[in-house]
């Protein structure tokens, strides 16, 4: 068989050779790199712009966006018909393409986040380690520990006043220098499909900057989410330790501050922002859609069938009206409360990754031959490692990969309240 | 110590040292010693003559032979396309097992195992295309291959590394004619590549050389004494959907508008 028959169905005229050979994972790719810099513009809001509110989650948006960086090749790993040779793409990038810079742009990126995060945690990894260093008998468990914070602190100890203005203004920096460059990385995504000039709806100028807008958009739906989760799981957690026939003994300065759930305040203010990304990537969405109508050239007679017919339920149902304009009537309605936020949260990302399938799976609706159909059938269960990868298990699992890496990276860099509690006791 | 005018004269000594074996390299570079003799270079192109086409199918056959594709499955380097337009309008085509087993009823496939019969008396007209790799002139699928693994060729056909593609099908996405897909057992991008192991001999493509009906052609456009090229200049030909800038250099005879 054919790489992607499988998942295939053809209805009238199409080439013999064509399939769907961009699947659930090319629709992933582009969804995860736009949490990656959805996360890191929110984080920067504060950094850069100094919006006060917006402090909690920063931080937290931080160290999320760089669990979500590593998930984010994945896709296209796992979408390879030769993963171990994907190398290749760095010993002979070959620049006329738009993949080629994936790495370079990848990874200046990370160093960006990476430096970025250092700065902001280089406070807690020598409170940490000092304390373990002139302990005399540690165990096990409290060497490693050592071992991995008196590796993060890079060797500076230095904890001065001047010293740690400068930290603040590094932060500053790279949160600015971020920004730019996760924009890059995005709609650089965006540009892999929009360059594409056989495929009558990728190819579009507009695709970059859409991709960016509701990359945001799903970045800060994402943060606020899991920032709520975190908060109310803390808050129930703790409650639970108070309970009087629990023999712990909690710490005497946890105080009452430290209980408190999920912030409406820091929601209120976050989704502010959401709407306002929100506005900008419909209106372009919408915009790309009228002039192509409007306009109406040699494929618009495919295209307003696949868009207005076969994929009707997935554009306008679910994309649009689901994922777009009831999170957007929740968000407006005075008196949010978090129950509220938390399903505008789901719908509006669920939007997102709307969006991005039917641009990726909505492309390859229509054949080249422009009289003919094309339909995937997304695997759900696995007959063999092909299936899987390129199905709903391969999808998820990736989905899942950025929450185990940040519930281990929580461990090093703690993301709540990290100032006010020295580590050791 | 060294002094300021030494340190300058001896860097620019070294410079000269390392430039005179580079340009020495750059004399003997054979493509400008080639094109210096004044010798045209070979730029493979073919033409497919519709009218004689019949749809039999034998240089899909052929090719699938050549070039290792496996019989049974469900694509192919060249193809023949069926196209047959009714009386009351309709224009339908096809290409069953890509043509491989010849066009000997009147059912049309329509995808998803339906089929359309049409009478004798309903049809207008209908003609059959043979399709292949364009070797474009320009090529898309070469400009975002990542890894340089679709290359062209100094003679103009368009290759594929199978042990460098890492099989991210961009090249697939990126071609406007369809005319590629990933190699079942090697797992990298396959299309025509003219048989270039043959014509680089001296042979004919194995596709021309099974057509009975000499409705395919390959030469070298570049020749004065060729009659591909001939046909190309002093005849009137047509090439698929040069709307994409892509410069195709497979070439047709009596295409009609019908063709996707
Ligand atoms: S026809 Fe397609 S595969 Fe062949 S050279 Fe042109 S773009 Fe590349
Ligand atoms: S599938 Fe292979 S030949 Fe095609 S673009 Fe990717 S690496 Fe290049």
């Amino acid at each position: 068989m054919v790489h992607g028959e499988i998942w295939t169905l053809k209805e009238l005229f199409v080439y013999p050779n064509e399939y769907i050979y961009w699947s659930i994972q090319i629709v992933m790719y582009p969804f995860m790199t736009g949490l990656v810099a959805g996360a890191f513009v929110l984080s920067s809001l504060y950094h850069v712009f100094g919006i006060k509110e917006l402090k909690e989650m920063a931080r937290f948006a931080l160290v999320f966006s760089f669990a979500l960086l590593f998930a984010a090749p994945m896709p296209i790993v796992l979408h390879l018909q030769h993963p171990f040779r994907g190398i290749n793409v760095f010993m002979t990038p070959h620049f006329t393409s738009a993949i080629a810079a994936f790495g370079i742009v990848f990874f200046a990126y990370g160093a960006i986040v990476a430096s970025e995060l250092w700065f902001l945690y280089r406070k807690h990894f020598v409170e940490v380690a000092l304390p373990l260093k002139e302990k005399k008998d540690k165990g096990l468990f409290e060497w490693i520990k050592f071992l991995v914070f008196c590796s993060l602190t890079l060797g500076v100890y230095d904890l001065s006043e001047e010293s740690l203005k400068r930290d603040e203004k590094a932060i500053k920096v790279l949160a600015g220098i971020g920004i730019p460059v996760a924009c890059f990385l995005h709609g650089y995504a965006g540009f892999i499909f929009g360059s594409v000039k056989a495929n009558a709806l990728w190819m579009t100028p507009l695709m970059p900057v859409i991709f960016i807008m509701s990359a945001i958009v799903s970045g800060i739906a994402l943060c606020m989410l899991t920032y709520i989760i975190v908060m109310e799981v803390r808050k129930i957690k703790i409650k639970s330790l108070r309970k009087p026939w629990r023999s712990v003994r909690l710490d005497s300065e946890m105080s009452q501050e430290d209980v408190k759930g999920a912030e409406i305040s820091v929601i209120k203010i976050t989704a502010k922002y959401l709407l306002l990304f929100m506005i900008f990537a419909i209106t372009l969405e919408l915009l790309d859609l009228v002039f192509r109508g409007y306009t109406a050239v040699k494929h618009w007679d495919i295209l307003r069938t696949v868009i207005y017919q076969k994929d009707f339920t997935n554009i306008f149902l679910l994309q649009y009206t689901f994922g777009n304009l009831i999170p957007f009537v929740l968000f407006l309605i005075p008196g949010l409360t978090i129950r509220r936020a938390i399903i505008g949260l789901v719908l509006a990302m669920m939007g997102v990754f709307m969006m991005r399938w039917n641009v990726v799976i909505g492309g390859q609706a229509f054949s080249l031959t422009l009289s003919g159909y094309m339909e995937y059938i997304m695997p759900i269960v696995p007959r063999d490692w092909e299936t899987f990868k390129e199905g709903l298990g391969g999808a998820v699992s990736i989905f899942v990969m950025p929450f185990v890496l940040f519930w281990i990276m929580a461990r090093i860099f703690p993301v709540f309240n990290a100032e006010e509690k020295p580590a050791a006791h | 110590m060294i002094s300021r005018r030494d340190f300058i004269k001896y860097s620019l000594q070294g410079i000269a040292v390392i430039a005179v074996p580079l340009t020495a390299i750059e004399i003997i570079n054979p493509s400008k010693l080639f094109a210096s003799k004044g010798a045209k270079k070979i730029r493979w192109g073919f033409l497919v003559d519709t009218e004689k086409c019949v749809g039999c199918g034998f240089c899909v056959k052929a090719c699938q032979n050549e070039n290792e594709i496996p019989y049974d499955i469900n694509a192919s380097r060249t193809w023949v396309e069926r196209y047959v337009l009714t009386k009351d309008g309709k224009v339908l085509a096809d290409s069953p097992k890509a043509g491989r087993d010849g066009f000997i009823t009147g059912r049309i496939e329509l995808g998803q195992g339906k089929y359309q019969d049409i009478k004798n008396e309903d049809i207008e007209k209908a003609f059959f295309v043979p399709k292949l790799c364009n070797q474009c002139e320009n090529p898309p699928c070469v400009q975002v291959c990542p890894v340089g693994a679709t290359y062209q060729t100094e003679d103009g056909v368009v290759l594929v590394d199978r042990k460098w593609c890492i099989g991210c099908g961009y090249c697939i996405m990126a071609c406007p004619y369809g005319v590629r897909f990933f190699h079942p057992v090697y797992h990298a991008a396959e299309k025509c590549n003219f048989c270039y192991h043959r014509i680089t001999k001296g042979l004919k493509t194995a596709c021309v050389q099974a057509c009975p009906f000499g409705a395919r052609l390959i030469g070298n456009i570049n020749d004065p004494n060729d009659e591909v090229g001939r046909i190309i200049r002093t005849e009137r030909v047509s090439v698929l959907k040069d709307e994409f800038g892509t410069k195709p250099q497979v070439y047709y005879r009596g295409l009609s508008k019908e063709v996707r």
